[in-house]
């Protein structure tokens, strides 16, 4: 017994008699391949083909069909092809390959790669169209489930809504502490080094106070949320939508938005200046700290010029973006969780959408905010 | 080639499987002829798909030797895919390839060779459980779940492994497309000798398709035969698995 497959080719006259030999299985396929091409001019050139299958040891459908293959290949040039010597335990594999392959589709002919793309751009621009539509209507319908509750202050979720501030506020504290405070602290350090040059270092602290306050604290803290909760939000959101969890809230006759979603962007709402304040401070204190062991200025000269620097107003400024962002992080998350479909992939392409669209927005808020706020003099 | 190889393709000895205190396999023994068909029965939680996914390695076991094709088994193996198909309860399809790319993933994976040739294979294996070319290029979230399982059945399937493990392949079907599915299996088995070991509850696939049955219960196997055989079982569970009001009404329809 052959322990590798052989193809023996004899031209008689016209006829082109073919015997496999040895094992025709997967295991053997690239000198399955290579043998079958090697006989394939030749099967092209004679009249008749004959495919003497008494040789083989082992088949598999692989093997089979390069075998089919052949055959198909012979009866196509207009040759007679025929299979003999079949053993009877291959019959019915034979069988069920010549089944196969006979309709395959013609495929699909390639696209024009500019027209492709301007397809693309076209399709693009289209659902910007429908993003904004889906944000709006989002916010709508979280404005008619606010009114709800507000006629009605018992349909709110409480439960939830505390159990969300738990998960998005509290324990969010220290990773956000932690990272505010050393921006806090780099700010300082960075102002210290440079400032030094034409001695305006007491500045510095102006700079951390007046930045930090305003702009970097709530900016920071916001795209963190919206890295660490609004993709939670959506993958949890995603996957209750791909199990049909939400189908079936709706079919209880309740409303997805007010039992789920509501709470969601309310303890974001309620949340996200807490901890924007948290951060501040905290990178205050980093601010301080560099002030002391870098900028050898002490505490409380720290703290006599931060005093004189910053006001109320510049406190304001900063915190009173923070519910805004909150909103625009749940409402991006919560609506891109809906749009997950049945695919695992599909999960992970609407989270990674949510936090880059929601940190996006969050950003030109921000900007949109700093025009504002310039323009009535804050 | 000793006799046990010859007659065997699946040898599990003295098994035990539990995870923390409880054990869920105890001393489990169990034959696998070379190409029949065999079906596992046993209570919902009783330790059929733990038994499964022993064998094929997912679970690390206790004690005990599994044989398949006369080796011994040690966990996850290399090129296990050309040993064993296997088609999850769900189907377990890749879901960002195509149906083609899915059916061509074990090839493309364990072998070298043409594009070409595993463009016709993964053809030729749809078309062999029952689909259409045209559905080669849909995606596993498009497919009906009838046909999610021939795709998770053309993959298992794409290498030809001698043995083939189906857990619940019928669960989830309407009764047609249940028989349809039990008809394939009975004939891509004849067709490429296949050894199949099945999880199922579906007393029809039972009847229909399975040369032997095994009755699972208490972490042993309690039973095992021809179904007519296990209609006679005197052991407790068996009887009342299959003479309980369901399997009594099913039966008398079949009569």
């Amino acid at each position: 017994m052959n322990s590798q497959p052989l193809l023996l080719a004899t031209p008689s006259g016209d006829t082109l008699k073919l015997r496999p030999e040895g094992p025709w299985i997967a295991a053997h396929v690239s000198t399955l391949e290579a043998l079958a091409g090697s006989v394939g001019a030749d099967v092209g050139r004679s009249r008749a083909v004959t495919l003497d299958m008494s040789g083989v040891s082992a088949l598999d459908t692989l093997g089979a069909w390069i075998l089919e293959k052949l055959s198909r290949k012979a009866a196509a040039s207009g040759e007679q092809a025929a299979v003999v010597g079949v053993a009877d335990h291959f019959t019915g594999l034979m069988d069920e390959v010549r089944q196969v392959n006979r309709h395959t589709p013609a495929p699909a002919a390639a696209a024009n790669p500019v027209l492709s793309r301007l397809g693309e751009l076209g399709k693009a621009t289209f659902s910007a169209r429908e993003d904004i539509a889906i944000f709006l209507q989002m916010l709508g319908a979280l404005f008619v489930s606010v009114w709800g509750v507000l006629r009605r202050p018992r349909s709110l979720r409480l439960t939830s809504l505390v159990y969300q501030l738990n998960r998005i506020g509290v324990q969010a504290i220290p990773i956000v502490a932690l990272i505010t405070f050393l921006i806090g602290a780099i700010i300082a350090q960075q102002g210290f080094f440079h400032f030094r040059r034409f001695g305006a270092e007491s500045y510095t602290v102006d700079m951390v106070g007046i930045l930090v306050l305003r702009e970097l604290g709530v900016l920071v803290v916001a795209i963190m949320v919206a890295g660490r909760s609004g993709s939670a939000y959506t993958a949890e959101l995603g996957s209750m939508k791909m199990r049909e969890e939400i189908d079936a809230l709706s079919t209880m006759g309740l409303d997805p938005v007010e039992v789920l979603i509501l709470p969601r962007v309310a303890a974001l709402v309620i949340a996200l200046p807490i901890l924007a304040f948290i951060g501040s401070i905290a990178a205050l204190y980093g601010g301080g700290l560099v002030a002391q062991f870098y900028g050898d200025m002490g505490p409380a000269i720290y703290i006599a010029r931060l005093h004189e620097a910053i006001s109320v107003t510049h406190f304001e400024v900063g915190i009173l973006k923070a519910p805004f962002m909150a909103l625009v992080i749940g409402i991006v998350a919560c609506s891109e969780g809906l749009r997950v479909k049945g695919s695992a992939e599909s999960l992970g392409r609407q989270t990674t959408t949510s936090v880059v669209k929601s940190i996006f927005l969050v950003i030109v808020l921000d900007g949109l905010f700093a025009i504002f706020f310039a323009s009535i003099g804050m | 080639m000793n006799q046990s190889q010859q007659e065997f393709a699946i040898r599990v000895r003295e098994l035990v499987v539990g995870f923390g205190r409880q054990t869920v396999l105890d001393h489990l023994s169990l034959d696998v002829r070379r190409g029949e068909i065999l079906g596992l029965v046993g209570a919902s939680g009783g330790g059929k798909s733990v038994l499964m996914r022993t064998i094929i390695g997912l679970i690390p076991r206790q004690g005990g030797t599994i044989e398949i094709m006369g080796q011994p088994t040690r966990g996850r193996t290399e090129g296990a895919a050309m040993t064993w198909g296997i088609l999850f309860q769900q189907g377990a399809l890749f879901s960002s390839l195509t149906v083609r790319q899915n059916v061509q993933f074990p090839l493309r994976e364990n072998l070298v060779l043409s594009q070409e040739l595993m463009d016709e294979i993964a053809i030729a294996k749809l078309e062999m459980v029952g689909l259409r070319a045209q559905d080669a290029d849909k995606y596993p979230a498009e497919l009906s779940g009838g046909m999610t399982k021939r795709v998770a059945l053309a993959r298992a399937l794409a290498l030809d492994p001698p043995i083939l493990f189906l857990d619940e392949p019928t669960s989830g079907l309407d009764p047609i497309a249940a028989g349809d599915f039990d008809a394939l299996i009975t004939t891509l088995q004849r067709t490429l000798g296949l050894t199949v070991f099945m999880v199922t509850h579906d007393l029809a696939s039972l009847t229909a398709v399975c040369d032997r049955v095994a009755a699972l219960a208490d972490g042993r196997i309690v039973a095992i035969g021809p179904m007519r055989e296990l209609l006679q079982s005197e052991h407790p569970w068996v009887r009342a698995y299959f003479h309980g009001k369901r399997s009594q009404m099913l039966q008398h329809e079949m009569r």
